[in-house]
């Protein structure tokens, strides 16, 4: 019976996270953006972009600029949630693959720099006054939510072990749409069921920032204005027509 | 009014300041009358429906400026642009944190345009856009320079300008505009410049230039106008005009061209670079404005579009006006190409007129006697849209290489600001942005703190005694608010000014 129940949660969230997702993306994509407006200095080729934008994504080079604090802890976070979602790749593959043995002694280490790095944000959020008079109560809860899985997931590993062949085979089985026997765990449930909440919210929070990053025209346009005549789609067709000298 | 303005104390360690809620509110531009709004084609004053236009009209923009439509969602309060605005820095007013001007939009985007905001608003801040609301807007996006400081330090590169952009564009189709920009670009259309300069004034003036030259130097060097077949048309801010110290770059110019034996013209059609339509994020004032230039160009037959110091009109120019007026390249449409092969295409279209000197200079084609510079010791301050706007020169950051190459050229003593105060992380003016009104006075002076901080330091420790810039506005409001920081007016100066002070203009020895 729980198993069931959560198999659907779990099919729920990740139709609403995919779906959304892709909706969103779309109309982000489906936006012109009328002007050449890319914060300068900027680079001159696509190439270039693409290098500003990996270094923008993966090291969060405009944060750095801005405030050590919250970079560090940003890092911290993004980067021990990544390695801790690629060690739960294990769950689903079989057999696992390679990199995912690589990584998984990391793991751990990366579970608690998650956990550090959302405290250090959420105690910037806190106690710094200007970042509490910005904040909204979804905010903080996002917050709360972020951790309570990191930490439901490191005391599984630490204080209560779930039968982790147990979770395989039910994962498994969700990917191939059959339901199997859901390991008896608290912790587990809890685990699961802000996952999958975090799932649903997502494309309905500011949690977009990870899509919309790719379509900020500040960041993702190329500085070549005088050589090509970059012209929207409505602003092409609402002044067509009008003679060549306007 | 000005006489109560005083200028907030120096930071001796630049900490950040402290939250003064609700410091500002009750410091409001002008808003402008109905002559001035039907005058553009905005409703004369606040119209009954206002509620659902503003709702409407925000619709629209979020489906045709995906900057908006991005930067509404983006946002996840992390708080690293809230202290990088000069106007919180200045002022203390917590709404003057970029992140929380956004917010003055986003919450009302959140209530009408997410599900989240439609069910449960409180939990993520979402409200009602009530009378309140938009008088609240109209208080905080006109203490916006829309200087995009705060652009370089968002993680995904959120640009409040744009967001100003918009609820300026929103505000204005409710009938709630600013006096001050709507009634120059009023001026614009009618009159032909921001200053409301008519033809034959303008004419004189330029006269009286030649002849004050002439007495200066000896040399006649000419100020042409509407000139048929001219090389270059010079598109500079109608403040070169006139206004102190606006003037010496306009002569400047007028040097350069003569030095190196180019044939130029200004335009009384189109005798204004500065372009407001950006300040109102109004796309058909910005395309109309820019279309005079187009017209002029065509008519007098020129060959190079060269555009004068004004930091928001480069940005409009560089970045722009191949999208609006087809000056530029590549274009494929036969509305541009008619431009296009008119205009050389050996040259950058638009040029900046740093662009040019430079250019000139590196191909040795000008001689300056440097020692004419020796009572200054100059610092440059980059101007926000040409920073941050913009680009000179064909290499990523020209536009802060440029203009200090050139500085260097013609003067021996050259200092750098501190580095977080200069290049893509300068500080606005305080005067950007259709704030350089006297409504707003205490604003400007307080915008100004951490130029003036900069400028103090350096003061200190190198003796800098003149501020170069290459932008109109920087310089009327530098010359307002310097006295108030007990600085000289005559502190700030142009680029230009600095190469008319030291050009050779006889023959080669
Ligand atoms: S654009 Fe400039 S003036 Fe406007 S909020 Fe950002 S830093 Fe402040
Ligand atoms: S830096 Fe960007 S994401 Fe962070 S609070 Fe400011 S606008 Fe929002």
């Amino acid at each position: 019976m729980a198993g069931t129940l959560m198999a659907l949660l779990f099919y729920l969230a990740v139709l609403v996270f995919a779906g959304g997702l892709l909706y969103r993306i779309a109309g982000y994509a489906r936006t012109p953006a009328p002007l050449k407006i890319p914060t300068t200095p900027a680079p001159t080729t696509r190439s270039g972009v693409v290098l500003r934008m990996a270094r923008e994504v993966l090291l969060f080079e405009s944060l750095f600029k801005a405030n050590l604090w919250i970079w560090g802890f940003g890092i911290l976070f993004h980067f021990g949630l990544a390695l801790v979602l690629a060690r739960h790749l294990r769950y689903f593959t079989e057999p696992v693959w390679g990199w995912v043995d690589l990584v998984q002694p990391f793991g751990i280490y990366a579970g608690f720099a998650m956990a550090l790095g959302l405290a250090g944000l959420w105690a910037r959020r806190l106690f710094v006054q200007r970042i509490r008079y910005i904040s909204t109560p979804s905010d903080h809860l996002m917050l709360v939510l972020l951790l309570a899985i990191a930490l439901s997931g490191l005391s599984m590993k630490f204080i209560d072990h779930p039968d982790v062949v147990a979770v395989k085979r039910f994962f498994e089985g969700w990917l191939q749409l059959s339901f199997q026997p859901f390991p008896d765990s608290a912790l587990l449930v809890l685990h699961l069921s802000c996952v999958a909440l975090l799932l649903l919210i997502f494309p309905f929070s500011k949690l977009l920032h990870a899509p919309g990053v790719f379509f900020s025209p500040t960041r993702n346009q190329v500085d070549n204005p005088r050589e090509h005549r970059h012209l929207s789609s409505w602003a092409a067709a609402r002044y067509e027509g009008e003679g060549p000298r306007g | 009014m000005a006489e109560t303005v005083v200028a907030p104390p120096l930071r001796v360690i630049p900490i950040i300041p402290e939250l003064k809620p609700d410091a500002m509110k009750d410091v409001r531009s002008f808003v402008a009358n109905e002559k001035i709004q039907t005058a553009i084609g905005f409703p004369g004053q606040l119209v009954d429906d206002w509620h659902d236009r503003a709702i409407g009209k925000m619709g629209e923009l979020l489906e045709k400026y995906r900057s908006l439509k991005v930067y509404m969602d983006a946002c996840v309060h992390c708080g690293a642009c809230s202290d990088k605005c000069h106007y919180f820095i200045g002022t203390q007013d917590p709404k003057n944190m970029p992140v929380a001007r956004q917010d003055l939009m986003r919450s009302v985007y959140r209530r009408y345009f997410t599900v989240a905001g439609k069910l449960f608003p409180k939990l993520v801040g979402a409200r009602d856009l009530t009378r309140d609301v938009l008088d609240e807007w109209y208080t905080y996006f006109n203490q916006c320079s829309e200087c995009r400081r705060c652009s370089v330090f968002c993680p995904y590169g959120i640009d409040t300008a744009e967001v100003t952009m918009a609820a300026r564009e929103i505000l204005d189709t409710v009938g709630y505009g600013q006096k001050y920009t709507n009634e120059i670009i009023g001026k614009v259309h009618s009159i032909g410049n921001n200053l409301g300069l008519p033809g034959p004034a303008l004419i004189d003036t330029l006269q009286g230039l030649e002849e004050d030259v002439k007495e200066d130097t000896g040399v006649d060097v000419r100020f042409p106008i509407d000139v048929q077949g001219a090389e270059v048309l010079l598109i500079t801010p109608s403040a070169d005009f006139f206004a102190e110290p606006h003037i010496d770059s306009l002569i400047g110019y007028a040097k350069v061209f003569h030095a190196a034996g180019i044939s130029w013209t200004l335009s009384s059609k189109a005798s204004e670079a500065g372009n407001f339509g950006l300040f109102i994020g109004n796309y058909d004032q910005l395309r109309k404005i820019a279309l005079r230039i187009r017209e002029a160009a065509l008519e007098l037959g020129v060959k190079r579009i060269i555009v004068g110091e004004c930091g928001h009109a480069w940005r409009v120019a560089y970045s722009f006006w191949n999208t609006l007026t087809g000056i530029g390249a590549g274009a494929e449409d036969p509305f541009a190409l008619q431009l296009q092969r008119q205009l050389d295409g050996r040259y950058r279209q638009p040029t900046h007129i740093c662009e040019f000197t430079w250019d000139l200079i590196e191909r040795d084609a000008l001689r300056f006697d440097k020692s004419a510079n020796d009572q200054y010791v100059v610092t440059f301050h980059d101007s926000c849209n040409v920073a941050r706007g913009s680009r000179m020169g064909d290499l990523m950051g020209g536009q802060f290489e440029i203009p200090r190459n050139i500085i260097r050229a013609v003067a021996n003593h050259f200092v750098e600001m501190p580095e977080n105060t200069i290049r893509e992380k300068t500080f606005c003016c305080g005067g950007g942005g259709g704030l350089l009104t006297d409504d707003l006075i205490d604003l400007r002076v307080k915008g100004a703190l951490p130029r003036m901080e900069a400028l103090q330091e350096v003061a200190q420790t190198h003796g800098v005694n003149f501020m170069a810039t290459i932008c109109a506005i920087c310089k009327a409001q530098f010359s307002k608010v310097l006295p108030y920081y007990n600085f000289d007016r005559r502190v700030v100066g142009g680029v230009h000014q600095l190469v008319s002070n030291a050009i050779l203009l006889g023959p080669k020895q």
